[in-house]
């Protein structure tokens, strides 16, 4: 971890925790199908709180696609994401649900490439995930307020409260959003039966449900970092407190030069890329 | 006046019961859905909304399209309508249960639709979208219903319905620009993300939803002996004529913005739409623009116009027009291609399609015995004029 504990362990108030205990608890009831009680998801003294978390993806610590791999591979292991395949092994587009993933260039920054730019660059694999946006589109349309904002900046989905009409999906202006086509339990590497594993630390969807990168509030609760923070190369992905001007990711935004997906749409994405130039302390 | 619907030739028992088929392998595979998940449908999870929204936005239209009749009527005392409001009124009824009845199909977890009611949230626009038709579908069964009791009495109808009346013009207006909120508003989908987007669906329903009528009420003076008259359906098709104009426009106005400007995101959805999809969409959008040129321009000759074989040739021309337009390729255009630049394709399964016939049918039905009562009505008191 290349962050310091006490750069993100800023416990605000008591009751503001408590709230996000209690959203969260709300959010937990019956849908999850297995998964701890809610009950016992009241936030311990240890978590980590914060005014506004953010991420930065610093692109120059990812070295080879195994990195991207293992990042991917541990979100995706920590929230019981299902990876459906078709018989010859590929992802299933027709099904695909995924939280985070990679993207070169042009797919992440449509409209900022251009035809000189160096493969390098091109081919670079952005980590694309939820950008837990200030202003979310997602957050405006949802007609049942199933997905909603966190007061540390966190845009939370509730899978209970869901109807699954994915008016968030085409809100979303950054293909953050997966829908549950079938049970995601069907997917080989949920299956039990199927020699798949499920981490019973997490909670299951149902079918017809939306789901996303929730900045991985369940290990804030606890102390954690965010499962892909951890599995990163180390400073390849820095996660903090963005209203904290001594928090590391502050100091980074503030002295280097670092870009967003679609800034220009006003969405605010939380999400900073860090792309070249001189390694930073 | 509901038995009048239990009772007729057999033919109409025939169609009733063929309606009633098409509905039951309709929800047959309704139930499939039900049990696997969305996956039956071609929906992926870039382009997550298809056939069942596009009908559904379609639809809006349809009922809305009521306020044609209703406004001129009055309005404008235009006294001529006075046989065939109750035909667009039972259409708007029609149009709204199927509607809802696709977006419970389009709906991930249909059980829990009473979530919009219990944490209600003004911010949305599909809050207001439910609660607009709702009331819609309200107002127009309650008019309809008093209007045609009334008329079976030949008395004139209640002066405590007219504020109703009245209230549906507005609403009806306002179903479809809420409808095309659902679109209009969203960052990132430069399909969609155009001011006009209302204006352009209310000029599309203003002249689809009069086509049908217009059909509607020849293919009822054939098989019944209720006349609408010659009169109203010229009436209508001017409507139509008018309003097709300015959906054509419309179109072209967009086509304008995109391709002047240049702007890469503008042009994708309809580079997509017309030349690059790789599915059976290219032609259909052709044959879409065609049929709406040819059907403007048959509508633009009187003489065309006044002979009802080719004007119905014309409207069956512009409807077909209109529901791929919006029926199908403007929910498709909004996704591809999707926020990465890529292009997935859409296209709908066979349940998928025998979902959306089931649901069709399930309307036919209804308007039958709605229109079956209405004209039951008409044919006691003889069509006899009377005065609203
Ligand atoms: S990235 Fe998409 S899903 Fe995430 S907060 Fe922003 S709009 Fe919502
Ligand atoms: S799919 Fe679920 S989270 Fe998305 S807008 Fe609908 S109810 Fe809200
Ligand atoms: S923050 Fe957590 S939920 Fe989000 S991508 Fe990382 S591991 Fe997944």
């Amino acid at each position: 971890m290349s962050m310091k504990r006490r750069d993100f362990l800023k416990i605000a108030g008591i009751s503001s925790i408590l709230s996000v205990g209690a959203k969260i608890a709300e959010a937990t009831h019956p849908a999850w199908v297995t998964g701890p009680d809610p009950k016992q998801l009241v936030p311990n003294k240890q978590a980590l709180s914060a005014k506004r978390w953010a991420m930065i993806v610093d692109m120059t610590k990812f070295k080879t696609e195994a990195d991207t791999l293992k990042v991917i591979d541990a979100c995706h292991r920590a929230h019981n994401v299902p990876d459906f395949r078709t018989p010859d092994g590929k992802v299933d587009k027709k099904l695909e649900v995924k939280w985070i993933w990679q993207a070169g260039f042009e797919r992440a920054f449509p409209g900022q490439d251009n035809k000189y730019m160096s493969e390098h660059l091109k081919d670079m694999p952005f980590m694309v995930l939820c950008n837990h946006c200030d202003n979310p589109p997602c957050v405006r349309v949802c007609p049942t307020q199933a997905t909603y904002k966190l007061k540390n900046g966190i845009t939370m989905q509730d899978m209970h409260r869901c109807i699954g009409c994915r008016f968030c999906m085409a809100g979303c202006p950054y293909g953050a959003r997966s829908f549950n086509w079938v049970d995601p339990r069907k997917a080989a590497n949920l299956d039990v039966k199927r020699g798949g594993k499920l981490n019973n630390e997490y909670p299951q969807r149902t079918k017809g449900v939306v789901e996303k990168c929730t900045f991985c509030t369940e290990r804030l609760q606890i102390g954690k970092m965010p499962a892909c923070v951890e599995a990163a190369p180390k400073g390849a992905l820095l996660f903090g407190d963005l209203e904290d001007q001594n928090s590391e990711i502050r100091k980074i935004i503030t002295t280097r030069y670092t870009i967003r997906r679609k800034p220009d749409l006003g969405t605010g994405p939380a999400i900073y890329y860090l792309i070249g130039g001189s390694d930073h302390a | 006046m509901l038995e009048k619907a239990l009772e007729g030739s057999k033919k109409y028992w025939a169609w009733l019961i063929l309606l009633s088929a098409l509905a039951s392998v309709g929800f047959y595979f309704y139930l499939q859905q039900y049990a696997y998940g969305l996956g039956l449908t071609g929906m992926h999870r870039d382009v997550s909304w298809g056939l069942y929204i596009g009908q559904f936005t379609f639809l809006v239209g349809v009922a809305a399209s009521a306020v044609m009749l209703v406004i001129p009527y009055y309005l404008h005392d235009f006294k001529k309508f006075g046989k065939i409001v109750i035909l667009g009124e039972f259409l708007a009824i029609a149009a709204v249960l199927m509607c809802m009845l696709f977006i419970m199909a389009d709906m991930g977890q249909p059980g829990r639709f009473m979530n919009i009611m219990l944490h209600p949230s003004p911010q949305s626009v599909m809050f207001w979208d439910f609660l607009v038709l709702a009331g819609y579908l309200a107002l127009n069964a309650v008019i309809g219903w008093v209007t045609l009791g009334a008329d079976r009495k030949g008395m004139p109808p209640p002066t405590w319905i007219k504020p109703f009346i009245y209230l549906s013009i507005p609403w009806a207006i306002s179903i479809h620009t809420v409808t095309a909120f659902l679109y209009a508003g969203l960052p990132g989908r430069h399909f969609w993300l155009t001011a006009i987007m209302a204006a352009r669906f209310l000029a599309s329903a203003f002249a689809g939803g009069p086509a049908l009528l217009l059909m509607l009420a020849l293919i009822v003076r054939k098989l019944t002996k209720f006349d609408p008259g010659k009169e109203p359906i010229q009436a209508l098709a001017k409507i139509v004529t008018y309003a097709m104009f300015a959906n054509v426009f419309f179109l072209a106005l967009e086509f304008f913005t995109a391709f002047y400007s240049q702007i890469p995101g503008h042009m994708h959805a309809f580079d997509h739409l017309y030349a690059h999809s790789a599915t059976p969409l290219v032609p259909m959008m052709w044959v879409s623009t065609a049929f709406a040129l040819i059907s403007l321009g048959m509508l633009f000759f009187p003489a065309i116009r006044k002979n009802e074989t080719t004007l119905v040739m014309a409207c069956i021309m512009l409807f077909t027009s209109l529901w791929i337009d919006k029926g199908f390729g403007l929910v498709i255009g909004g996704f591809v291609p999707n926020p990465f630049d890529e292009v997935h394709e859409y296209w709908p399964t066979l349940p998928e399609g025998i979902i959306t016939v089931g649901i069709w049918a399930i309307g036919f039905l209804v308007l039958t015995m709605l229109y079956k009562v209405a004209i039951s009505v008409r044919e006691q008191t003889a069509g006899v004029e009377i005065d609203h």
